[in-house]
């Protein structure tokens, strides 16, 4: 039985313009101990997924259906009190901005005592030693002084080290990790990686990382789920996903990312288009405007049909309107020209 | 912090000193004769000459800048040499020809009854629109948010007069629910000071009260899209706390300085409410001094009005440091 299972799941916002569906019928499970790492471009539903999962969208403003199951838990139907009592505890969450997700009045100490005391009841001073010992274990030097500074005088890496103490304070079974690095220097983003890896090891919890850089994903990812238009469309193990590509949009992702083997004339090929406005889908595939291969596609299947997340290999699956073998040579090529780079 | 304070209370000594000049060069110097002014409407050339004299016009003008600074600390004498010199003791803010009274103590009459007014507006208005305010931004887009925000707007375009004029014809003239106000200190008689007080504190605070409405509405909308609240919840926080606690502390602080500026503004005289319901404030004694052209007690309560926004803006601005500790720090 997975910790976290999410089948179906759907996000929608009543807007002026009409109703945005933000997350369309995503699927994924995540065992205890491993690293799920959802990839997409900013409007690919990553964000609101996980904050669904948190039970932090606002229920009378969104519709949210589909199944959301925490070892045996059904969030999407439990009572916003159910949920509050496993935030922070059982499943906590860090966010991109370490310094806009401090609270700017209050001395870290409180924030990280206040956390503790929400979920467990022990005496202040045993909430700061708790606390103290837990910014020890995030690699803050001088704990004890630091503890009674203000977020502003901290640097980036390491308040970002301050939400990972205060997520991690009371011990949670799931971790979720909204895009943790990307207000950060390249060099404290590998630093808060590995921290991230090393507590994950030590307290044997899960962690979804949520990301839009495919060099995080190939360091620290078990499993891929790659995201587009509020739909998963493809997912799989990390070498599925990074070695096997089987959907369109994932080749156009791995073909975008900048190499430092290419040569000087070797091209960073983007995906030509804008990702899709949320309010106004492509009735068929959500990708297909960006497709170039959707001309391999008998009729006009890709334009008026939505494609169903099908299996590929076990584990592996990928929502595309092309056959198995069309995908393959696709992706062989893609990959062929990926490595010709070198 | 105690840095930040003695370089504030430094920057306002200066300030207030740069103050006295400005408020000297605005009613000496400026085109018209004082002593005109002085001299009142049944006034000789040989009347004028004289005034200029006791006044001291007839110096230079650092002269009369001097002796205008040594007043307010030491005091000064009027017309020294002749035969009837006129005493204005420290801190002399002038001297009133057309009252024969110094300026301070009808200024320290008036201010009292100011204070009160302002005072008890300042309570209405921060209770009602603080609490309005938040009601709204919790329930924004609803009807009891378009109910509050529309409520809002109305009182914000209604005019101080018409609301005074209106509540004075309804609720005193019509229905006779209060008897016509009739300023006493509250130490005298509570009873009919409250009665006398009640409305004009109304009519004042309705039109803070909207706007303080529509700008803690704002600040807690503002406040509750922050990433921190977002923290606060993914914590586990009620949420009852995580407004209570996160978004009030980080919403109320810009509340904090505009009402302590708006509160200094009122103690120089809430002019029209006054007027309207008849109290003996600074803002009565504005208007009947405008009135009758008796230009020191202008100048004096230009001044202390000055001096109250001054003190109030070091006040806000330490309290300001204490709230938010970034600016405490930078």
């Amino acid at each position: 039985m997975s910790l976290l299972h999410v089948r179906d799941l759907s996000v929608a916002f009543p807007t002026e313009d009409g109703r945005v569906q933000a997350v369309d019928k995503v699927s994924f499970s995540i065992d205890r101990g491993r690293t799920l790492a959802v990839v997409g471009e900013s409007g690919s539903g990553k964000s609101v997924t996980s904050q669904a999962i948190m039970g932090l969208i606002d229920r009378g403003s969104a519709y949210i259906s589909g199944e959301i199951l925490f070892d045996g838990h059904d969030l999407v139907n439990s009572s916003d009190n159910d949920l509050r009592s496993l935030r922070g505890l059982r499943m906590s969450m860090i966010f991109q901005d370490p310094l806009s997700s401090l609270h700017p009045f209050y001395r870290i100490g409180a924030q990280l005592v206040e956390a503790v005391q929400i979920h467990q009841k022990l005496s202040k001073a045993d909430a700061r030693s708790r606390s103290i010992e837990m910014l020890t274990k995030v690699g803050i030097p001088a704990p004890e002084k630091r503890i009674d500074d203000f977020p502003h005088q901290l640097s980036g890496g390491m308040r970002q080290r301050v939400m990972i103490a205060m997520a991690l304070i009371n011990n949670p079974e799931l971790l979720i990790a909204d895009e943790p690095t990307t207000a950060l220097d390249v060099t404290v983003q590998a630093q808060i990686l590995a921290l991230i890896a090393e507590l994950q090891a030590e307290l044997g919890m899960a962690v979804i990382l949520i990301t839009h850089d495919l060099g995080v994903v190939a360091e620290v990812a078990d499993e891929v789920a790659v995201m587009y238009g509020g739909r998963v469309v493809e997912t799989g193990g990390l070498d599925d996903v990074f070695l096997r590509p089987q959907m369109p949009y994932t080749l156009g992702l791995l073909s975008s990312v900048p190499r430092l083997t290419h040569d000087v004339a070797g091209r960073v090929d983007p995906i030509p288009g804008n990702p899709p406005s949320p309010i106004n889908l492509p009735p068929g595939c959500v990708f297909c405007p960006r497709c170039a291969y959707s001309d391999r596609v008998p009729g006009d299947l890709c334009q008026t049909t939505r494609p169903d997340l099908l299996e590929f290999s076990p584990g592996h699956l990928v929502r595309c309107h092309l056959d198995a073998t069309q995908r393959q040579d696709i992706s062989a090529t893609v990959l062929a020209q990926l490595a010709g780079g070198q | 912090m105690a840095a930040y304070v003695i370089r504030r209370i430094c920057i306002m000594l200066l300030l207030l000193l740069l103050l006295t000049l400005v408020v000297f060069v605005l009613f000496n110097l400026l085109p018209g004769d004082p002593a005109r002014l002085y001299c009142g409407k049944t006034c000789t050339p040989d009347g004028i000459i004289a005034i200029r004299h006791k006044i001291g016009l007839d110096q230079p003008v650092l002269q009369q800048y001097w002796e205008f600074l040594r007043g307010l600390f030491v005091g000064r004498t009027f017309a020294p040499l002749s035969p009837d010199p006129i005493e204005c003791h420290a801190p002399c803010l002038g001297y009133s020809f057309q009252r024969r009274e110094e300026v301070l103590p009808l200024i320290l009459r008036a201010l009292p009854v100011t204070i009160w007014l302002a005072l008890g507006a300042f309570v209405l208005w921060i209770a009602a629109g603080i609490s309005l305010g938040i009601y709204a931004a919790l329930r924004r887009g609803r009807w009891q948010d378009k109910a509050v925000t529309g409520i809002s707007l109305i009182g914000y375009s209604l005019p101080s007069f018409f609301l005074g004029l209106i509540a004075i014809f309804f609720i005193i003239l019509r229905f006779r629910l209060l008897p016509f106000p009739s300023y006493i200190s509250p130490f005298d008689n509570p009873v009919q000071f409250l009665q006398t007080m009640i409305l004009p504190w109304i009519v004042l605070a309705i039109l803070f009260a909207a706007f303080y409405m529509r700008l803690t509405r704002n600040q807690m909308l503002d406040v509750l899209g922050e990433d921190y609240i977002r923290t606060a919840r993914a914590k586990g926080l009620p949420e009852r706390k995580v407004i209570g606690k996160h978004a009030l502390r980080a919403g109320l602080t810009p509340i904090v300085t505009a009402a302590g500026l708006d509160l200094a503004g009122l103690l120089g005289g809430a002019i029209i409410t006054e007027a309207i319901f008849s109290l003996p404030g600074l803002g009565s004694l504005a208007v009947d001094s405008v009135l009758k052209s008796d230009l020191s007690v202008i100048v004096g309560i230009t001044l202390v009005s000055a001096v109250f926004i001054i003190v109030a803006n070091l006040i806000v601005d330490v309290l300001y440091a204490v709230i938010d500790p970034r600016v405490r720090l930078s």
